[in-house]
């Protein structure tokens, strides 16, 4: 499934990726994340991927550089699945935004924000979405630990 | 008791505007708490006398770290959780996520398991869509119709209970199968609410939909175009609404969906009247779906025969050391999944719900994320708000069924 879409795809954009692979149905591409934007463009507007699904993160702590920002894109002209990858460091964990190309990226780049600390650099509104003003750290990276507690109102005495 | 005096108490949020952009406008707060509100969701609207000139809206009030959680337990442990999801439709949640288990595993499920997954998923989205209407139409002063959908809804989940020994969260979804198989006379039980169900809709049908009051709340509010819709993330029931009839189950069909005849009901303009009437027609279509399934139904084993994940007879883990080993370790370990990720979507009540998987090996995910249709509409839920009236406000949001659960997470 989906060879009919993913062939001509791979054949213009598998040569400047790191690796263009199907995998579960879905082409998995992954790119230098300087031509992520460029790359999401030529995909909208060349290949029909008009939906914008989600973006996140996946935390690696023992690789460098340590995240993999993952975008999942449907197309619903041909309903296929595509996935695009790239990797960032920590020390300076920044990718283009989408909001340009699509409106849905807005919430999702400030959800992957507030989780992993990925800056979307041309977002000016990277407010917290799911967390609260003040929010110290980024909870989904591995080294935040479960259990720590950062109550906005403090916490009351119990009645004795 | 002494509180703090509200104005020392830290605000959650920063509102995108705090001054109005045009003389005489004002800001007005709506919710997080809000009884035209039936969410933990937050409107900062700024007004011009009854109209709504833009809106901020916020959400992660019921935030609960659902994916930092499932990152130390096992896949199994999991089910619990997105049952909490979305949990009007729990079970298309448990569907969804252990369908992604399974891609990354490699595994079929049997067929019965597949036509029952559908038949459940079908029925869920049925109690989904009758909570989603009953309640945007309760809104709107409409009790009656609200009591007669909800009295069907309350027949479906006490038949729930009756397969999964809960009304609405019911954990009944294993990786590679499902926890039981039906009790005896569940099927016959299933005719007769679907036989009511007709009848009640076709009451509802009756009582708003050329109802004069209602149209005027309904038709040409909250309007979204197809493109804009595609745009800003929506799927589902509202970019059906839209006339693009884009749908999973048909589109890219999965479990059972493939041998199956439905319609993909669409709207005219994307308003709010469209979006009921989607929802009540999907009804319509669950329910003929679920009458082929109930006669499509195979016989055959309910769970894989795996032992990587499918938990042995209790007869035998209390008389065999085999499978009282096999027991322990998937209890205590957790079923081995392979290395790998994968991003798997099923058509959710509300959308895509999709969960991104990453395995590094072993019994407990790397990571778990899930693509829930609700946080992306109420991203772009502002479009549907700005320009209308104030009291327009709870029609459209309650047509857009923001279920805290999955939008928070």
């Amino acid at each position: 499934m989906g060879a009919e879409v993913f062939d001509p795809i791979r054949e213009q954009l598998g040569g400047d990726a790191l690796e263009a692979a199907v995998a579960h149905g879905i082409l998995v591409l992954r790119i230098d994340r300087d031509r992520v934007l460029e790359t999401v463009r030529t995909l909208k507007e060349g290949y029909g991927f008009d939906l914008f699904l989600d973006v996140t993160a996946v935390d690696w702590p023992e690789r460098e550089p340590r995240f993999d920002v993952v975008w999942h894109f449907y197309s619903t002209r041909d309903f296929v699945r595509l996935c695009v990858k790239t990797r960032v460091p920590l020390a300076d964990p920044v990718v283009d935004t989408l909001t340009g190309l699509y409106g849905s990226a807005h919430y999702m780049e400030r959800e992957c924000h507030d989780m992993y600390g990925i800056v979307f650099r041309g977002n000016d509104d990277l407010r917290p979405i799911l967390l609260y003003e003040g929010f110290e750290g980024h909870p989904l990276r591995k080294d935040y630990p479960k259990q720590l507690e950062q109550p906005l109102v403090p916490y009351r005495e119990p009645k004795p | 008791m002494t509180l703090p005096p509200l104005d020392h108490l830290p605000n959650p949020i920063r509102p995108a505007f705090t001054e109005g952009s045009r003389e005489g406008s004002v800001i007005v707060n709506i919710g997080p708490s809000h009884p035209a509100t039936h969410g933990t969701v937050q409107i900062v609207a700024e007004l011009s006398g009854e109209r709504v000139v833009r809106t901020d809206v916020h959400c992660g009030y019921l935030h609960r770290g659902f994916e930092k959680e499932c990152e130390s337990h096992t896949w199994h442990n999991l089910i619990p959780y997105v049952d909490r999801l979305n949990y009007c439709s729990a079970l298309i949640n448990d569907f969804a996520y252990c369908e992604a288990v399974e891609k990354l595993m490699g595994i079929e499920i049997t067929p019965r398991c597949r036509y029952l997954r559908t038949l459940l998923a079908e029925y869920s989205r049925i109690a989904d869509h009758l909570t989603c209407v009953a309640a945007a139409l309760m809104e709107l002063g409409a009790m009656t119709a609200f009591l007669y959908l909800v009295t069907i809804r309350d027949y479906v989940y006490e038949h729930l209970a009756d397969l999964t020994g809960a009304r609405v969260t019911y954990s009944y979804g294993r990786i590679g199968g499902l926890a039981r198989d039906l009790p005896d006379g569940w099927l016959a039980r299933l005719d007769g609410i679907l036989t009511q169900l007709d009848e009640f809709t076709g009451r509802v049908h009756a009582l708003v939909d050329r109802n004069r009051i209602f149209i005027d709340r309904m038709r040409d509010v909250g309007v979204i175009s197809a493109a804009e819709a595609v745009n800003w993330g929506y799927t589902g029931p509202i970019l059906r609404s839209t006339g693009a009839p884009r749908d999973l189950r048909k589109d890219t069909p999965y479990l059972a969906y493939g041998a199956l005849d439905f319609e993909v009901p669409v709207g005219i303009k994307g308003d709010n009247y469209d979006r009921y009437y989607v929802r009540m027609r999907e009804i319509d279509e669950s329910a003929h779906m679920i009458r082929q399934l109930v006669e499509m139904l195979p016989d055959g084993p309910l769970c894989v025969d795996d032992r990587r994940c499918t938990y042995p007879p209790k007869a035998l883990v209390y008389s065999e050391i085999e499978s009282l080993i096999n027991h322990f370790k998937l209890v205590m370990e957790g079923p081995q999944v392979p290395p790998g990720e994968v991003y798997s979507a099923h058509e959710g009540a509300n959308g895509e719900l999709g969960f991104y998987i990453v395995s590094v090996g072993g019994g407990v995910p790397w990571k778990v994320h899930c693509r829930s249709p609700s946080f992306v509409h109420v991203g772009g839920l502002h479009r549907m708000l700005d320009g209308y009236q104030l009291a327009d406000v709870v029609p459209t949001f309650g047509s857009v069924n923001m279920i805290g659960g999955e939008c928070d997470r």
